[in-house]
Parts: C-alpha cells; structure tokens; sequence
C-alpha cells in the first residue's frame, strides 16, 4: 500500500483536488482509501464515499490537529491495510501554519492556493517548506502574472518540490498529479519506528490543560510573552 | 555551487555573487541581519536553538533547498537557448476509444488556431495535453511534440518554464498593487534586465488595447473588465515566458481584439484560442475541430471566409462605435450607422 499524506490551508481545494485524482486513479482501477482529518466539523467524507471509496474521518476536537494526527496515523494505516487499498490518502488542513504531518519517505503534498497572497508561501512554514509536491489551485480565476509571481514565491520557498497548477473545478492538470503523487513500488506496511520530517511545536502550558482564566496567577509551564517594549518602535 | 564550497562562503559574499539569495535567506526566516561576514556553516553553528525552534528553521533541509535553489535559478537564467518554434500533435483517442482521424497537426510560431466544438467536447482535455506535452501518457492518449521532439519528464514539469499561459475572461487581479507595482513585481520575479523599458512597454500596449485609458497609480483590482483583459494580454504577450498562449473566450472582452491578437502574434507566441466568436475563430489560420472527447477535423479558413470576416468586422466596428457613443452620453441614429 501507498501512504500519501495531503495538507495545505483551509479552503485551499485539498478535497477538490483529491476527488478530481481519485476519479483518475479509479478509471485505471487502482483502490484508494481516504481518511479526512478535521478540527471541529468536516462533511467532505460524504463526497469521497459518493465515489465509492472506502473513508473515515477524524475530528481532533479539543486536541492540537496535528498533534492528533501524529497520535493516529499508525492505526490509520492498519485500517488501510485492513481495507486492502493500493493507495491510502489522509488529508489534513494545516490550522497553525507551524506544524506539518509529513512523515520522513512517504509523499508529502501540500495544496496552496492562488488567492491566498504572495505573502503566504512565506508565512506557512514546514508544511509548504518540506512537501515533495506542491499543488497551487484556482489558477483560472486570476491572472498569468499573478500566477507567475506566485509560483515563484513557492519556489523560492521550496525549490525541491514539484510544481502543479491543478484545477480543482474542472479537473485539469488533475490526470497529471494523479501520476505524480502515486509510486507502485511504495509498500508501506507499518509506520512504526519512522519520525515526522519537523519537531511539531511545544505547547504545554495551564490552558492546555482546561484553563480559562486570564492573568499570570493562572499561567503554569510553556508561557511566552509577547515583546511590548519601546526598544523596536 | 558544491555543498561544502557554499558552507565555507560568507553570507555577505554570497549575497554578492548570487544576490537572489538574499532572499532566499529572508523567506527562510533566517536572521542572517548583522552576520553577514560569517561563513554559512559558522552562523548555523553559533545559530541560538530557541531561533531554530522558533522560526522553525532546519539547517539541513535550509542547507540543500539553499543548494537546489542556486542550481534552479541557474538554469533559469540560461534555459532560453532553445526557442520553441513549433507545437505537432498527434492523434490520440476519442472518448468512445476510436482513434482521431488526422495525421498531425503542426503550428508554427507567429500562427493562430482556433478550437471549436460544444461545452464538454474535450477542449479542456486538448488543452491539458498541450499544458503538459502529453507523451501517449493522458486519457486521449496524444502526443504534443515540441520541435520536433518529445520533451524530457523534467522539461514537462518545470514550474519555471511553463509551455503555456493562459488568458481567459474569467481571470481578475487579486493583488493589492498599483498598474505600476504590479508590472514591476513581475518583471522583477522574471528577473529582466531592462526592467523600466520592459514596465513602459507593457503599459503602452496595454492602453493601445483598452477602450478606455488608465495611469500607471490605478490600482489593478481597480481597472474595469476591458482594462484587464488588456493588461493582462499585454503582459503575457511581453513579459511572459511561456512561448504558447492558450486563449479561453475572450468574446465580451471589452477590448480591441484584432489588436490583441497582433500583439500576441508579434511577440512570436503560439496562439491557441478557443472560441465561438466568428470574427476570433475567423481570424486563426485553421480551426480545429472537437467533438465526442477529441479532434475531429481541421478546416483551413478559406479565402470565402476571409471575405466574410471583412463583414463582420465592419458590423463589429459599428457595435464598438455605437458603444463609444453611449458612453459618451451621445444618442444613436440607428439608420445612418447602418
């Protein structure tokens, strides 16, 4: 089995993106599987079981997203396995821009979008920085130079990755990725003993802990203050 | 640039012989401001763990992206050796899996094609052939060879280079710039060497194209649809790189588009246009024709039609003068105009 793991921001076109691939991995009848990974609420499951797919979906809640992704991702492959999918898809939107789920060796795509703004390529970090494939949507709805431009700030924030304008709408260039993000010759048969390609961000103060309270009486371990000092301005 | 010859330099010294990667430093989130004259490998040495951790800096994958980077922009700078002169098509498959039924198409720089054939037809498909040099390896099971040959996976994919831009009327600017900002930021990311000739050049073009004028200070997402259209056509024709422009219904436009095709053309660029307007389909050398998922038949456009296209472009003419009146507030004797 092959283990794709897909993030990028919210409404970027991640689940667009993966219906138009999956309905291309189908036609050549090879079997993918998607686990949907969520905060509060996702309804997208529904659209990948109307292809007829196997699906989960987990919603982290009250957890760190990533951190929940980290925390399942081995059992998620079990069940893939247990589904005897040739490809196994888990999709996660990156809500912090600090963490990335990329795991070393297996395919790491991240899905960004046009109308985010230049300045986004630079502000999501290890997500976009580390991701073997990068897939820049809504490309049809702005112009040339702007795609130019954009793709460039990808690039120059990660020159190593693979560059994709794929229309999640239509569906063009999604044939393409379909061929890019699938190795026949990956079989992955247990994450155990692999590591994440990033540290994920230390957190671990009062408030993760249920606290509600405002004011330093209240605040216990990994505190940071913001720099308000005259020093800068 | 070898791995250890790069972590011996001095960041200073780097950003003199390969100033781009000042920022690729500033991207990166490395703060590299006052150790300029550290050796690479030194600055990541002395580099504070809680800045690492921070800015969520790894020094190993920075060092390599650092590496892949230089050797990237590199071959950006020389990889206009070879123009691309000539696209040829050949025959795939319908949708039902019966082949097409030509020998090849072949379209020369400076040539106009039009693509016809109704909503979901294939033009889409067709079009992602030509995008990615299809190599026998699509649905439709055609291959796009660019003169003369077939292209190497890596030329394929290239994000720097792509082989087509596209136009359509559903592209608008989303930048916060100015015209004058915009055009310089993109000409900046293309790295041109006369940039302020390149940015006037674009911008008379562009007013030459637009019904109405506008300055260099109006905001991009400030112009009116035909303003756009004729920047945006301006801009790909001179600055893009991309030697195929692929042209998806530019009817409505609201720009003069026998001017926008010549500019196009003038800038040597491959036009492929999809279209229904007769006056635009007219205009291409041949038009292709799509049906059931794929390539019908080619028509040459006749000595007969370019008689018609004369006529259409006299009623076209009196469309635009008639819309010129009404937005001068003049009012319009149907009769005399006819």
């Amino acid at each position: 089995m092959d283990l794709i793991t897909v993030s990028g921001p919210p409404s970027s076109g991640k689940t667009s993106i993966l219906l138009r691939t999956i309905e291309n991995f189908i036609k050549r009848n090879i079997k993918v599987g998607v686990v949907k990974f969520d905060c509060l609420f996702t309804d997208d499951d529904i659209l990948f079981a109307k292809l007829g797919i196997p699906v989960k979906k987990g919603l982290s809640g009250s957890l760190c997203p990533d951190h929940y992704f980290v925390s399942n991702i081995e059992e998620v492959v079990e069940w893939g396995l247990k589904e005897k999918v040739d490809i196994l898809i888990t999709e996660s939107a990156g809500l912090c821009n600090r963490c990335s789920p990329y795991i070393k060796e297996i395919k790491a795509v991240c899905v960004i979008d046009n109308l985010s703004g230049i300045n986004t390529p630079k502000k999501i970090g290890p997500m976009l920085k580390s991701a073997d494939i990068v897939v820049i949507t809504k490309g049809d709805i702005v112009s040339q130079a702007e795609r130019e431009v954009f793709t460039m700030k990808v690039q120059s924030v990660n020159p190593k990755a693979t560059i994709m304008h794929v229309n999640g709408l239509n569906g063009q260039g999604a044939f393409e990725l379909s061929t890019f993000i699938h190795n026949d010759q990956v079989h992955v048969e247990t994450l155990e003993g692999r590591t994440l390609r990033y540290p994920m961000p230390a957190a671990l103060c009062s408030y993760c802990l249920g606290e509600t309270r405002i004011g330093k009486a209240h605040q216990m371990g990994n505190v940071r203050k913001i720099d308000l000092s005259d020093k800068n301005g | 640039m070898d791995k250890n010859i790069l972590l011996q330099t001095k960041i200073g010294d780097l950003f003199v012989t390969h100033p781009y990667t000042k920022d690729f430093f500033t991207d990166h989130l490395i703060p590299y401001i006052g150790k300029e004259n550290k050796t690479i490998e030194d600055f990541f040495k002395y580099l504070d763990l809680e800045i690492i951790e921070d800015k969520a800096i790894n020094i190993e994958l920075f060092i390599n992206s650092l590496v892949e980077y230089i050797e990237l922009m590199s071959t950006y700078f020389v990889s206009e050796k070879e123009t691309k002169n000539t696209v040829t098509i050949y025959p795939g498959l319908h949708k039902n899996g019966t082949p097409e039924n030509f020998d090849f198409i072949e379209i020369t720089k400076g040539e106009i094609i039009s693509i016809v054939g109704p909503t979901g037809s294939g033009k889409s498909r067709l079009l992602a052939d030509i995008e990615w040099a299809a190599n026998g390896d699509t649905p439709t099971k055609r291959k796009i060879l660019i003169n003369g040959r077939t292209l190497e996976p890596h030329e394929r994919f290239s994000a720097s280079n792509k082989l087509v831009a596209q136009l359509s009327q559903n592209m608008n600017f989303v930048m916060d710039l100015s015209v004058y900002d915009f055009l310089d930021l993109h000409a900046s990311s293309r790295m041109v060497e006369d940039k302020e000739d390149m940015i006037k050049k674009i911008f008379d073009k562009a007013n030459h194209l637009a019904g109405e004028q506008f300055s260099k200070d109006t905001p991009i997402t400030e112009l009116s649809g035909g303003q756009s259209r004729a920047l945006m056509i301006a801009d790909t024709a001179i600055l893009s790189k991309s030697p195929i422009i692929l042209i998806d219904e530019i009817e409505n436009a609201g720009i003069d588009r026998k001017k926008a095709l010549e500019l196009l053309v003038s800038e040597d660029k491959i036009v492929l246009m999809s279209t229904h307007d007769p006056i635009l389909a007219l205009m291409g050398d041949k038009r292709i024709v799509i049906k059931n998922g794929g390539i019908d038949k080619i028509i040459i456009t006749t000595k007969e039609e370019r008689n018609i296209l004369g006529k259409l472009e006299e009623l076209d003419k009196t469309m635009m003068s008639m819309r010129n009146k009404l937005r001068h507030g003049e009012k319009i004797i149907f009769e005399e105009e006819l």
